[in-house]
């Protein structure tokens, strides 16, 4: 797992790559948090992540929460479908009201 | 695979092929009590334990196949769908189908061929048929109406058809090793989650958040046809440090505001939660609300349980969950505490042991004796004893009852008569005779071989039976007992019997026996056992390629048993087996001639008798003894066995009895019982007569087991007709 930082318009991306699992999820929440408390637009690339259980979906919950509550922007783009499988298994998709592109399933 | 999952799932794989059996059995009787709702529990109960558990093990062919099967079931229970012959057929067939799938999926971790993958298909079409048939029913309008019952739920009842879950994860479910989202992937593979909102209100402030905490709740409104036990077993990893509410479709709505109450969020909060999601109506959260700040009692504590009687009108369908789990785990806890699962090749070590403390005791013993100690022959006596109890006991821990084996055959009759277009029913009588595990193992393929011979060739069409004047339902018997340590199993049938002529004839065209001999019955019956001899004139897919039936015998003879036959013409046929007990350590009776000992099992032995020096002389010419008027036939096992030496100057006759034969072993010496352990004699040994095996004595000499049914056929053969010729003689069955 890591956190790749790219500055674009004035937008921070965070690229994670790996997984986001109760195997990575304190690095990575000491790696997310300075991050989460800045002004200006966030934006979390999740096209990488190949594997996300509960601990990694807190994060991005915790991640949205701080940013609702500094009313700053925070946006998750490019979801893999291991993301998408958890949005859509929990409903989720809504409480973070991004776009998601709905991937071609295999059954249909 | 971890090896406790590994083990696990073995314990699964033994478990599921017993409850298939269990199903089997359960499914035949249902056949001839179709109302008996305690049958049809069990057949359920079995269904629902193999789906239940495939689930835990991911195996999802399992699972899915078997929800269907289990639908079917339910619906059988409830009423909505009647026992029929055909669902019967049906349901065994897919019996049959999930036990292909254990061995393929569970057992080999594979998938199904094609062949079976169509042959599934067609079993899912069938019982989707049965589905649909019951959906049309119900759309009629003559139904027995559940209706009312809803509306009187309407008081008290929310309206929601769907199950409501509410889960909070305790916060170490991660750190052991749990993920929340997998119960939720199991729950949407036993029914559908239709509404879910995820709740993290438990997550503190960012920086006293523990990324390795748990804080994740789930309100999930489920469409499922499961039981409540099914979906709380889905929980019972995390049931300890988890809050969990199951509340079934049309629950009260005071279990829902008892919930709201107790779970961590904002009571309003969640209420609008479960409106939103459908769970809840405005109007149901209201009247909840309203009646929980006005009770109608004045006792504001009062216990659930209380309430839940006070309030007669309950879903029966709850009630039914909630007392099938009950029983189900009364059931399953009563059966944990009788029964303890060992491995076979533990109990193997332990008798090996055991037996190798019987020679080492003997041995103690002997020590003893010539060593004139009072004291400590009196001490190894008391040892021997407790050592012939574990003995006992260490054997009796493989023996089984043969029932099990037996009703493995009503499948089989049910099935064949039906293929062949007979009417023929088993009777299973002596299911409880118990006998060595390893014995029962390898006498199912024999047996069944003599039962499918008995339906094709015996038992005759029911056409032919009318005709004969019997009644057109032909009868098999199966029957076990105990005789003399030995165990018998008869199978009878009422059939047409041997065709003695058929026979006779086909034994002089193979050159069995001479053309001008005249064999008694008892002996030309027996030449059915001979390799190749088969009498049927068509042969069927079942029997009567002329294989089988010496198989059968070898078989058998390997077991050390015998078996005979014996047939009436037009009334049917009886083959006796004849098994010992066990096949590891028997009570032996030592006997000496000259310098070496022999055994003779004890429980064939029924009395010794001193050979006076009269007697001596007499009997040497004519081969036999009177016995109080009896004649015994003797065998002089010093001449028999080439043993060097003059005889002693006492002989004993030890009689023994060997099924209805009786004869006399003529040796020096009679030294006692003894407890003998039996050791198999090499390859080299195999075709010696009159010898099963050797054991060793407790100076570390080698003693020979002496094969009694062997040489008792062989001497009243002998004796019954001395003028025979020999081709007939070495081809009968011992």
């Amino acid at each position: 797992m890591s956190i790749r930082t790219e500055s674009q318009d004035g937008r921070t991306l965070l690229h994670i790559e790996g997984e986001m699992t109760i195997y990575t999820a304190a690095d990575l929440k000491a790696q997310l948090m300075p991050h989460l408390g800045q002004d200006g637009e966030l934006e979390i690339v999740l096209a990488e992540v190949c594997e996300i259980d509960s601990a990694g979906l807190q994060l991005l919950i915790l991640a949205k929460r701080e940013a609702t509550r500094n009313e700053t922007a925070l946006r998750l783009s490019r979801h893999s479908r291991a993301v998408l499988e958890v949005f859509d298994l929990c409903n989720l998709a809504a409480f973070f009201g991004d776009p998601l592109v709905i991937a071609h399933s295999p059954n249909g | 695979m971890s090896t406790s999952l590994d083990q696990a799932l073995q314990t699964y794989i033994a478990e599921a092929r017993e409850l298939l059996e269990e199903m089997e059995a359960a499914l035949l009787r249902l056949e001839s009590a179709p109302d008996d709702a305690e049958t049809l529990g069990a057949i359920f109960r079995a269904a629902h334990t193999i789906k239940g558990s495939a689930g835990l093990f991911g195996l999802d062919p399992i699972v899915s196949f078997t929800h269907i099967v289990e639908d079917i079931l339910q619906r059988l229970r409830d009423g909505n769908l009647a026992v029929t012959a055909q669902l019967i057929a049906l349901l065994l067939e897919c019996g049959d189908h999930m036990q292909q799938l254990i061995e393929v999926v569970a057992v080999q971790g594979g998938q199904l061929d094609a062949t079976a993958h169509a042959h599934e298909c067609g079993l899912r079409e069938r019982l989707y048929s049965y589905q649909q048939a019951v959906t049309e029913e119900a759309c009629m309008p003559v139904v027995h109406a559940p209706e009312p019952t809803i509306e009187v739920c309407d008081e008290q009842h929310v309206s929601s058809e769907l199950w409501h879950i509410s889960l909070r994860f305790g916060p170490q479910v991660l750190r052991n090793g749990m993920d929340p989202l997998s119960f939720l992937r199991y729950l949407n593979s036993i029914g559908s989650i239709q509404r879910i909102s995820t709740l993290s209100d438990s997550m503190p402030p960012m920086d006293s958040m523990d990324a390795e905490s748990c804080y994740l709740g789930f309100e999930i409104e489920l469409q499922s046809d499961a039981e409540r036990a099914t979906i709380a077993e889905t929980f019972d990893f995390v049931r300890d440090d988890c809050q969990i509410h199951i509340l079934p479709p049309h629950g009260k709505i005071a279990e829902y505001i008892e919930m709201l109450q107790q779970l961590p969020e904002d009571f309003s909060r969640l209420g609008e939660l479960l409106v939103s999601s459908g769970a809840l109506t405005p109007q149901e959260l209201e009247r909840g609300l309203a009646a929980q700040e006005n009770p109608s009692g004045n006792q504001p504590q009062q216990l659930l349980g209380e309430i839940l009687l006070e309030q007669r009108v309950v879903q029966p369908a709850v009630v039914q969950a909630a007392l099938d789990k009950q029983s189900q785990l009364q059931e399953q806890r009563s059966r944990e505490q009788r029964y303890v699962r060992v491995q076979a090749d533990k109990l193997d070590e332990l008798i090996n042991l055991v037996g190798e403390l019987v020679i080492a005791g003997a041995g103690a013993s002997l020590l003893a004796q010539n060593c004139q100690d009072e004291a400590l022959q009196e001490a190894t006596s008391v040892v021997s004893g407790l050592v012939e109890e574990i003995r006992d006991g260490a054997l009796r821990l493989r023996m089984v009852p043969i029932g099990d084996t037996f009703n493995r055959f009503q499948r089989v009759v049910r099935d064949v008569s039906q293929e062949l277009g007979k009417d023929i029913e088993l009777h299973i009588s002596g299911a409880e005779t118990e006998l060595d595990k390893s014995v029962v193992e390898k006498i199912g393929d024999p047996l069944m071989h003599l039962l499918r011979n008995a339906m094709d060739h015996g038992i005759e069409l029911p056409e032919v039976r009318q005709a004969a004047g019997k009644p057109s339902k032909g009868n098999l018997h199966l029957n076990a007992y105990h005789d003399s340590g030995s165990i018998v199993i008869e199978i009878s049938d009422d059939g047409r019997g041997l065709d003695r002529q058929r026979i006779l004839q086909k034994a002089r065209e193979r050159d069995l026996i001479s053309s001008t001999a005249t064999p008694t019955d008892a002996e030309l019956y027996n030449l059915i056992f001979e390799a190749g001899f088969s009498t049927a004139s068509a042969i069927t897919s079942l029997s009567g390629r002329g294989v089988g039936m010496d198989v059968v015998k070898r078989n058998i003879t390997a077991l050390r048993g015998s078996v005979e036959l014996d047939s009436q013409p037009g009334l049917g046929t009886r083959v006796r087996i004849r098994l010992p007990l066990t096949l590891a350590i028997i009570d032996g009776f030592l006997v000496g001639i000259s310098q070496a000992s022999y055994v003779v099992p004890l429980n064939m032995v029924q009395e010794c008798v001193e050979l006076s020096a009269d007697d001596r002389r007499a009997t040497r010419e004519r081969g036999y003894l009177n016995l109080r008027g009896e004649v015994l036939p003797l065998i002089f096992l010093r001449e028999h066995f080439n043993i060097d030496g003059s005889p002693g100057r006492r002989e004993n006759v030890v009689v023994v009895r060997c099924a209805e034969h009786k004869a006399g072993l003529v040796v020096d010496e009679l030294l006692g019982e003894f407890q003998t352990v039996i050791k198999p004699l090499g390859k080299l040994f195999s075709t010696l007569r009159g010898i099963s095996g050797s054991t060793i004595l407790g100076n570390g000499a080698v003693a020979l087991i002496l094969d009694v049914p062997a040489l008792v056929l062989q001497i009243t053969r002998q004796a019954s007709h001395a003028a025979q010729q020999p081709a007939a003689l070495s081809i009968c069955a011992r």
